[in-house]
């Protein structure tokens, strides 16, 4: 029989408001296996730990039951609180009588009596609990970063200057992402390229990183430490060893003078070659031909490249290669995108080509650039007088043509936008529509204040309902102010609109790769929103930029760092304490059906013959046998052996129909 | 394939041409449209009162009329396809309703959204496809330069009426193409064109309209099709200077399919 | 009006309309949208706040309510689902359900007709200007 403890929390008013602590105690004291029950205003707090120990020693405890927040936030305390008072740490419950109770519920009668419950259920449990012996297994030294962005490219860095090794996967031919397509960057206003390209060329020559570019992550297997992964390397055609970079090629393509496969970097507003190097400052600066174009791979005529390349870099034989690596922890910095806008018909993005995104704007007006950084409509190549950006389009939605969150990042770029414009040609009149504009952060608003009072940019508080596109070539921008309560007409030559950002397309798959979860909005989503921001609660995946929610770059880089930390903190141990509630097979109910396996996410059951030995049974048979360093506890095998061979280890099947049984009574 | 046909009012009126013009063209189709026969108006403007039930019912009958035929009601004017595919929407997704809809009719089998509402242009692109349509064309409409005025009713609600990308819509454009003919696309051509307004407060239609010629005369269209009848009285009311000849779409698809003068 | 005459309206408007006005970000896409914008003298973008303030009787009087041509562009285009539209269709129809609401009388009809005046004309603005 247990000595059991009950310790019931006030959590300051968090619980004691909605939920009689005293009452809760004195019903408690008489469950089976209680010998001691007592309350306080913060268990967790080092006083309410003490008073944990002393009762411990005191009463002889074996088994404690804490009736306080979510086992989420101070399973972990209490059980290394019972440890240093020599108790097993797998002899400690804790009932969630503040998530589950007191936060949710209005009558202190009706909550008093759920704690009850909760707390018998915990007592219940404790009286069948084992002690249980966490075991060890060994890390691999070694990160993967997934996207090679800013994000990807910090986190790299800074993993690999504390001396760890760094693999990047990128899928696209060079790193850089999104921030090598911009051309300024605010608040501060410098080149992104200017910043960007020597973090780009640094990640190519530090001796800690290796590039895996034009690849992507087709499969991941095993646990934080331990993690399998089989990386595509797709098949570039062009020898990176051998390729010198020169360029030679893609100026020899002769589908690059026909105009016709839109590129990709520039977001289709000029168009490259077949083989190509998506911009100049690439990394690694060596092409990719696009197969699906280029005439040699559909026709088996061509051959230009081959036959021109100085250093016979062009190889049409190539073939993809898979690659498998074994990596301690894995960081996912998979970057974002604008929403498609086919949904936003009334804005004429489809419709009319002097209406753009920002990004398009970005490489309109950057140096190297389609227009080699003068600021051209698409249509005439006339130089815009008058520009009109609309704030908002799909962020803030409410219904399915758009996001619910803002983007963020918007507010910020277009003032910088408007400004830049501003600097060069300032005869140029801009209008912004606005709903709200939202310049949180370190010189931001003063940033945005200066576009109205320095560059006298008319900012217009309201929404666009149509642009209209005009039989001369200009455009008709139907709005409202409503500070002034008019509708405006108003013509312009050029409209921009602010996007609303998406997480990139393709993180579903990788999330799903890595049991990692992500929000409705596709965000990965982080172990903690305050306390564990860059983990994510699949432990050894880590999170990083634009895939984890809307950021601009300075809060990127920061975020890039505190995940370096933190995947530095986890390579930096030679060992790992793994969970000892693992599934176990009791070979005597075992009749290797293979159901099991089947469900397991991890492979981590095996079968193997087995000398069974019991009333009336001596045989060898095939049985389940579980890996425990492999098992993540998660139970599926359980629920799914039809022998019920299959138990988890500290949440066993007659651990939790005991809990039930005692909710029920 | 036959379906059965609700007129609507203002097809057995002042919009005759629709009506037989449609007619004509869905022989040389090969479909059927087969008339409903006690059909009762459907009202003109979709009640969007939550509550309101009795002004639904005429919809309902017309639908469950179809549904007991065991064929898809098709429509062509814009409005009566606004208010019948919308009523149908509630009997199939708004339980309060519908509920209270069949509570009113008493019918066998209570009606639940069942039928299947398509505009006459769904049938072309849908069932009998442009690519069929053009092959079928005797007198291609070669050389003219077609606005599509499609206004508010057709399109919108989007969701609802799933008739096309009410912002950006194509249909029209489509049909224009398949009859020989180029399509003019122009901003206006989903705009309102002042509705029922024109009833009493007639300057709002006059300047609707004006915006939908100057800008659809501006993109060099020297003609404009319609589906609907109120857009067209509307549009010929115009006093604008850009104003073009204005035709029911069925009436150039007659044309084009060399079967404008029928016997019927 | 009382403070209940008010509530009740306004619970009116929300049951007839089947909107929540309290999702207005007052963004005014709406107003930007709307072809009679000119002729109202309450604005689209105002709808919304006229009813969660409960000035019913500002917006039951106002003459949008006869102006809105239900052309439904303020309800494809809302980004937040509160469709203006719809919040003053609610309101005309608390004006119309009055005795004495009506907009349009049917002795005012013969003298606005002209020769080519089509059905839907007629049953579309009897249908929206009296009960």
């Amino acid at each position: 029989m247990q000595r059991i403890g009950v310790f019931v929390c006030h959590c300051g008013t968090n619980i004691a408001a909605t939920v009689d602590v005293k009452k809760v105690v004195e019903l408690v004291r008489f469950e089976p296996g209680v010998v001691f029950a007592d309350d306080y205003m913060y268990m967790c707090s080092e006083a309410g730990q003490e008073k944990i120990i002393a009762a411990i020693k005191e009463h002889d405890l074996t088994g404690l039951v804490i009736c306080s927040c979510s086992p989420r936030m101070h399973e972990k305390t209490f059980r290394a609180c019972a440890e240093k008072a020599g108790l097993n740490p797998y002899m400690v419950e804790v009932a969630n009588i503040r998530e589950q109770c007191s936060w949710i519920h209005k009558d202190r009668e009706e909550a008093t009596e759920k704690a009850v419950i909760l707390a018998r259920a915990a007592i219940a449990k404790v009286n069948l609990n084992t002690p249980l012996q966490e075991g060890e297994s060994p890390v691999t030294k070694r990160a993967l970063i997934i996207g090679g962005g800013i994000a990807g490219i910090q986190t790299a860095l800074d993993i690999a200057d504390a001396g760890y090794e760094v693999d990047i996967v990128e899928r696209e031919p060079s790193i850089g992402g999104r921030m090598s397509q911009f051309d300024k960057t605010f608040p501060t206003l410098d080149c992104a390229s200017c910043i960007l390209t020597p973090k780009m060329v640094e990640v190519n020559q530090h001796p800690n990183i290796t590039l895996y570019t034009y690849s992507e992550v087709e499969g991941v297997s095993g646990y934080v430490g331990n993690f399998d992964v089989k990386i595509r390397k797709k098949a570039r055609s062009v020898d990176m060893s051998a390729c010198t970079g020169c360029g030679e090629c893609q100026a020899k393509c002769p589908l690059g003078k026909m105009g016709k496969i839109p590129s990709e970097f520039d977001r289709g507003l000029r168009t490259r070659p077949a083989i190509y190097m998506p911009f100049a400052q690439a990394v690694p600066a060596v092409p990719v031909i696009d197969r699906e174009n280029c005439t040699y791979f559909k026709t088996g005529k061509c051959g230009v490249c081959a036959k021109i390349c100085p250093s016979k870099a062009v190889n049409y034989e190539q073939e993809d290669e898979i690659v498998t690596v074994k990596y301690g922890a894995i960081v996912v910095a998979t970057g974002f995108d604008i929403i498609n806008l086919d949904k936003f018909g009334e804005y004429a993005y489809n419709e009319s080509p002097d209406v753009i995104t920002s990004i398009e704007l970005e490489r309109l007006m950057n140096a190297s650039g389609p227009t080699g950084g003068h600021l051209e409509r698409m249509s005439d190549h006339k130089q815009p007088k008058d520009i009109v950006f609309i704030q908002c389009v799909g962020s803030r939605c409410d219904d399915e043509k758009g996001k619910p969150y803002c983007s963020k990042v918007c507010c910020m770029y277009t003032a910088k936008h408007a400004m830049l414009i501003k600097d060069h040609w300032p005869d140029t009149n801009i209008t912004v529509f606005y709903i709200d504009v939202r310049t949180p952060g370190k010189n931001f608003d003063e940033f945005y204040r200066r576009a109205v009072e320095q560059y006298h940019v008319n900012y217009v508080k309201g929404q666009v309902g149509k642009v209209i596109p005009q039989p001369d070539g200009s455009l008709l921008v139907q709005g409202v102010d409503l500070l002034d309560n008019k509708q405006i007409m108003k013509k312009t030559d050029m409209v921009v609109l602010a996007a609303a950002v998406e997480p990139n397309k393709g993180v579903r798959k990788i999330a799903t790769m890595l049991t990692a979860s992500i929000d409705n909005n596709d965000f990965l989503t982080e172990a903690h929103a305050k306390l564990r921001p860059v983990e994510s609660p699949t432990a050894g995946i880590f999170l990083s930029g634009m895939a984890q929610g809307p950021k601009d770059i300075p809060e990127t880089v920061s975020q890039a760092g505190a995940a370096a930390v933190k995947v530095v903190g986890l390579l930096a141990k030679d060992k790992l304490k793994t969970n000892p509630c693992t599934a176990k097979c009791d070979p005597m109910f075992c009749n290797g059906c293979s159901t099991c396996a089947n469900v397991c996410p991890y492979g981590a059951i095996t079968y193997e013959d087995q000398q069974v030995r019991g009333p009336g049974v001596n045989e060898t048979r095939r049985v389940a046998v579980v890996n425990n360093a492999l098992c993540q506890g998660c139970g599926a095998c359980t629920s799914a052996c039809p022998s019920g061979a299959m138990d988890l280890q500290g949440f066993s099947n007659r651990q939790i129909t005991t809990e039930v049984d005692s909710i029920c009574r | 394939m036959k379906y059965s046909y609700y007129p609507g009012c203002t097809l057995k009126n002042k919009a005759q041409d629709l009506d037989v013009y449609a007619r004509r063209a869905a022989v040389a189709l090969g479909f059927e449209l087969e008339e409903i026969p006690e059909w009762q108006c459907c009202g003109g403007v979709y009640p969007m009162g939550s509550d309101e039930i009795a002004t639904k019912l005429s919809s309902v009958r017309a639908l469950n009329y179809a549904k007991e035929q065991g064929q898809d009601l098709i429509t062509l004017c814009s409005a009566c396809h606004h208010v019948l595919k919308r009523v149908n929407d509630d009997m199939k997704n708004v339980a309060d309703i519908s509920d209270r809809a069949n509570n009113y009719m008493g019918l066998d089998e209570p009606y639940k959204g069942e039928t299947t509402v398509v505009h006459f242009l769904e049938v072309l692109r849908d069932r009998i496809g442009f690519d069929e349509i053009a092959k079928k064309v005797v007198n291609p409409l070669t050389g003219k330069k077609i606005g599509a005025y499609y206004g508010c009713l057709v399109l919108r609600p989007g969701k609802i009426l799933e008739f096309d990308d009410p912002e950006d819509p194509k249909i029209m454009e489509d049909f224009i193409r398949a009859l020989g003919a180029e399509p003019v696309i122009y901003p206006y051509r989903n705009e309102c064109c002042g509705a029922y307004s024109s009833l009493k407060e007639g300057g709002v239609s006059q300047e609707r309209t004006k915006l939908i010629f100057d800008s659809s005369e501006g993109f060099g269209a020297d003609m404009l099709i319609t589906a609907c009848p109120l857009c067209m009285y509307n549009l010929n009311k115009s006093e604008a200077d850009s104003k073009i000849p204005v035709y029911y779409f069925t009436e150039l698809l007659a044309e084009a399919l060399g079967v404008k003068e029928g016997n019927s | 009006m009382t403070k209940q005459e008010i509530e009740k309206k306004v619970e009116l408007i929300k049951e007839i309309s089947g909107c929540d006005p309290y999702k207005c970000m007052k963004c005014g896409k709406c107003s930007g949208s709307c072809p009679a914008f000119n002729e109202m003298d309450v604005k689209p973008h105002q709808f919304a706040s006229y009813i969660v303030n409960g000035d019913i009787e500002s917006l039951v009087s106002s003459k949008s309510l006869w102006k809105c041509l239900t052309c439904l562009a303020c309800i494809e285009r809302c980004p937040r689902s509160v469709q203006p539209g719809k919040l003053i269709d609610a309101a005309r129809q608390l004006v119309e359900r009055e005795r004495g609401g009506d907009y349009l009388h049917a002795e005012d009809i013969p003298e606005l007709l002209d020769d080519d005046v089509p059905q839907q004309l007629l049953v579309s603005a009897y249908r929206r200007y009296r009960r």
